[in-house]
């Protein structure tokens, strides 16, 4: 059978599935944002066991960070993010679960350059940027702080 | 009060995610990017401390957080350091979280076995 390359994308636009738009922003909404709420559930916690706002983050970050690992190994994360898509991507436990999940894909091709190297296939272009903006950010407040009066 | 305006943004947050993944097909990668570089963006601005005052964790949490993270350190390192503070902040901020990752990827690799992700 011939194509031409207009009829092609119409098949493909009639075979592929609908719009499942709604449904993936509510999946991601709940799920995203009960994450954020266990977040702020370990913070408060932390808050009140007499830790510092900042320490009490930070722990915050490591405990999601620590679940999201237990998680990743299992594979259960994996098929929560399937239904979830951004509500999984988004907060720091997708972080953790792009730097956990390549390093145990990987341990196959051995502990550095399978495990030291893949695990940074998606953090490390995260890292380079991130960095990147908070240094060129550090400049600029560097010569606008004393016009700010600072 | 707290948890709901945490889980409410937070929840928010991760709807602008998911739009740019049905709607745009970018990759999880440039998505992740994306997000901490605006958190760097939106930090620099003065526009996300307060959002990180009113919905806590749910301001936190998302990757705009660490982007925060990364701009408030390097503005605590340039106050503290000068100019040389502008390399060394951002790393200070992210250190916990980064290295909570790594230690937990290495963990994790030597004890699991890679399974099948269908």
């Amino acid at each position: 059978m011939k194509l031409s390359k207009q009829e092609y994308d119409q098949m493909n636009k009639q075979a592929s599935p609908k719009s499942k738009l709604l449904p993936d922003c509510l999946w991601a909404f709940f799920v995203g944002g009960a994450i954020c709420l266990l977040g702020e559930v370990l913070r408060t916690l932390y808050g009140r066991w007499g830790f510092a706002l900042t320490d009490a983050a930070a722990l915050t970050s490591a405990t999601l960070v620590a679940l999201s690992a237990v998680l990743t190994a299992l594979g259960w994360y994996h098929k929560l993010a399937t239904k979830a898509g951004a509500g999984t991507l988004v907060p720091i436990t997708g972080f953790a679960n792009a730097v956990v999940s390549p390093a145990i894909e990987f341990r196959v091709e051995g502990l550095v350059t399978g495990v030291g190297a893949k695990m940074f296939v998606i953090a490390g272009p995260v890292i380079v940027w991130g960095m990147m903006a908070s240094v060129i950010w550090g400049v600029i407040y560097y010569f606008i702080r004393p016009l700010m009066g600072g | 009060m707290h948890f709901l305006w945490a889980f409410l943004v937070g929840g928010a947050l991760c709807v602008i995610g998911q739009l740019l993944i049905d709607l745009t097909a970018m990759t999880p990668a440039r998505i992740l990017v994306l997000y901490v570089v605006a958190g760097v963006v939106l930090s620099a601005l003065g526009w996300y401390m307060p959002l990180a005052e009113f919905a806590g964790a749910g301001a936190t949490v998302p990757l705009l957080g660490f982007g925060h993270l990364l701009a408030q350190g390097v503005v605590d390192a340039v106050e503290r350091h000068g100019l040389l503070g502008a390399l060394t902040g951002g790393f200070s901020a992210a250190a916990g979280g980064i290295a909570a990752s790594l230690v937990c990827g290495v963990i994790a690799s030597l004890l699991s076995k890679s399974k099948d992700q269908s």
